[in-house]
């Protein structure tokens, strides 16, 4: 019996390791989803000196849990009059499109070696890797614009119009900031385009793309978040303009499908910031400080030793045993990193990749906190009349460079 | 029975099905989505022979700008349900068998060519964008500053026949 | 692996479907959609070539195709917003007269 399943296991590997990704890291994605606006509430709240949720848990951690129960048991009322296929439709595409784009995103270098299988991390490295993405971005237009359409009232209708007319007029913006990478890397995989980036990794910090693309950085940025329909861009769902936009008649589970959707993309958006200019799972210190192997120990040990301070003294018995538990785990991680070199070396591709990608998200919750939101007629000028041209030079400066030094 | 024929037919089926779905919808949206499933399939078609650079700008042209500009139009103008209108005789009575002539047609030409052209092809190997970028840019550099110039001139003309005009009432 | 045949044989029967949706559609916003199936079909097997004869050619001519096909898009929508300011309606049959 062991012998039959040992031997289905070698015949079939590459087939069940992909499931076994996809299910671990849909899991993960939306666990970070319903933290991730726990985080949004809170970093906002702070910055308008207040608390944000504090009650439902410590530190109100438990916040998205009562959220997410609140989606599943809430009355889902369907409307007079929408047209029901579309009305279903419209929140399954945009959450599927906005889930997919997450499989083609590497999360580290090496491949694991796991029963004498290599194992990448990442579920797939397409060739054409980058242009797979911008196809799934140019497709979730349709999540929009068909939710806005197919609620038959006033205003989602006007809201998912400009919202997928915003959609895609950034989307020429977007595409044309990321060929100087494209450029410089050969490539579309966004495997490939690390590792061009890791060819001067000795260099640590300085090799990363974003130093000779600083404008396609900054174009890419603003035409992601532009994209996603976050502040400043977030028009055509304020609420003070147009009750909700585009997911007005949409209630519970839903609008629960739009919200995932709409964090997933920007955890996506800023994988790619991290991987195409800031060197993906490349560490910024040089490759000779070695040394630096021990940054990931360094900031979780002390991490986890204040939340264990923080927890000790924490309001509600609930929290005084809960958080000391995680602030434990968290230590005893750090502390295994460096009793393990093994495990180490592992470690430091996808830590780096992962607090990058956290910088990005707190950048965009740090927008949201702070700027004003853009009038829509001053947002389609930007886009068209500034965006555009300023990305369409950064193509035009990038292959003159290249063609003078002959690469 | 190996999987590469198990994807073809299964994105065969779909894009047919989409196709016969887009003749049946009474609606001019659920017409629009059953022409993007079949674009979807088309593409998963070509990433299935190795075209890998036009399943992607399949997608990204055809699906996410010109179905968009589409799904536009039907809204903006609030194109309902059709109406039941009389045929013409002509085409409620030729038409159907015309057209299942000319399919006919197309199958007598498919098997009765040479030979050559009916052996498996070779599988799917990936065509590199480099190479299909070079052949654009060296052997169809004309053809392609020409289409550049032909969607200025669409750009113009949409434009123009779009805009409203306050001065004139009728066209 | 798969026969260049299948993927003629799909792209003729794509072919007729487009014929047929062009003959007994009313809404011109459809007759339209069934005119770009059509050329999709087409696409198809131009692609089916290019990989049976291993030549590139077939994929850039598809790439035009492409092009030609959002251009004639843009253009004929414009001309479908004015039918349907002028006359007030989206049925082919009531565009049969030259003056109003």
């Amino acid at each position: 019996m062991i012998d039959t399943l040992t031997q289905f296991l070698n015949e079939h590997w590459d087939l069940i390791i992909s499931l076994v990704k996809i299910a671990l890291l849909v899991f993960i994605v939306l666990t970070v989803n319903a933290y991730l606006t726990w985080f949004e509430r809170k970093v906002v709240a702070h910055m308008q000196s207040r608390w944000g949720p504090h009650r439902v848990g410590p530190h109100g951690l438990l916040q998205p849990a009562a959220d997410g129960l609140k989606f599943l048991l809430k009355e889902d009322p369907t409307p007079n009059g929408v047209d029901k296929f579309t009305y279903y439709l419209a929140p399954l595409m945009a959450l599927a499109l906005a889930l997919t784009s997450i499989a083609i995103i590497p999360f580290g270098p090496d491949p694991l070696i796991i029963l004498g299988h290599k194992v990448y991390l990442g579920i797939v490295d397409l060739n054409i890797g980058l242009l797979a993405l911008f196809a799934i971005t140019a497709l979730s237009v349709y999540g929009v614009a068909l939710a806005g359409w197919s609620s038959n009232s006033k205003y989602p209708l006007l809201g998912g119009l400009r919202s997928s007319a915003q959609m895609v007029s950034y989307e020429l913006a977007l595409t044309m900031s990321v060929v100087g990478v494209l450029l410089m890397a050969g490539s579309f995989s966004l495997r490939d385009i690390v590792n061009v980036q890791a060819l001067h990794a000795e260099r640590g910090l300085l090799a990363w793309n974003v130093f000779p693309q600083i404008l396609g950085f900054l174009c890419f940025f603003i035409a992601a978040v532009a994209e996603t329909n976050r502040v400043p861009f977030d028009l055509p769902e304020a609420e003070s303009e147009l009750v909700a936009g585009f997911h007005t008649e949409y209630s519970s589970f839903k609008f629960a499908m739009f919200f995932i959707a709409e964090y997933t993309s920007m955890i996506t958006v800023s994988s790619l910031c991290a991987i195409m200019f800031f060197g993906g799972w490349l560490s910024p210190f040089p490759l000779s400080w070695t040394f630096s192997h021990y940054v990931p120990s360094l900031i979780l040990i002390p991490f986890g030793l204040w939340v264990i301070w923080d927890g000790i003294r924490y309001e509600t018995i609930f929290g005084r045993i809960i958080l000391p538990g995680v602030g434990t785990v968290i230590t005893i991680i750090g502390a295994v990193l460096i009793a393990l070199p093994v495990v180490n070396e592992f470690i430091q591709g996808p830590f780096w990749l992962l607090s990058k990608i956290f910088v990005f998200l707190f950048i965009y919750v740090w927008m949201r906190g702070t700027l004003p939101r853009f009038r829509y007629d001053q947002l389609m000028s930007f886009g068209w009349k500034l965006l555009l041209p300023v990305s369409l030079a950064n193509v035009v400066i990038t292959a003159t460079i290249i063609m003078l030094r002959g690469h | 029975m190996n999987v590469p024929l198990i994807v073809f037919f299964a994105l065969a089926a779909i894009a047919v099905l989409g196709a016969i779905s887009l003749i049946l919808q009474r609606h001019p949206i659920h017409s629009a989505l059953s022409l993007i499933v079949v674009m979807v399939a088309l593409a998963g078609l070509y990433l299935l022979m190795g075209a890998e650079f036009v399943a992607a700008a399949q997608i990204i042209v055809y699906g996410g700008a010109i179905m968009v500009l589409f799904v536009f139009v039907i809204m903006l103008l609030n194109a309902g349900v059709e109406e039941r209108t009389s045929f013409s005789s002509l085409a409620k009575f030729a038409g159907l068998p015309l057209a299942v002539a000319l399919m006919g047609c197309l199958f007598a030409a498919i098997y009765g060519a040479p030979e050559q052209v009916q052996i498996a092809a070779q599988a799917g190997a990936p065509a590199p964008t480099k190479a299909l970028s070079a052949q654009l840019f060296q052997e169809f550099v004309y053809p392609f500053e020409l289409t550049s110039f032909l969607i200025l001139v669409a750009i113009v003309g949409a434009m123009v026949l779009a805009q409203r005009d306050s001065k004139e009432s009728h066209l | 692996m798969i026969p260049t045949n299948y993927y003629l044989i799909l792209s003729a029967i794509l072919f007729g479907l487009g014929v047929i949706a062009f003959i007994f559609r009313r809404n011109i916003i459809t007759i339209f959609m069934s005119i770009e199936l059509m050329l999709n079909a087409v696409n198809l097997a131009f692609v089916a070539f290019s990989q049976a004869w291993n030549h590139l050619s077939g994929q850039v001519f598809v790439l035009f195709v492409i092009v030609v096909a959002a251009a004639e898009a843009a253009v004929g929508l414009g001309i479908i917003i004015l039918i349907q300011r002028n006359r007030q309606s989206l049925n082919v049959e009531r565009v049969d007269l030259l003056k109003l």
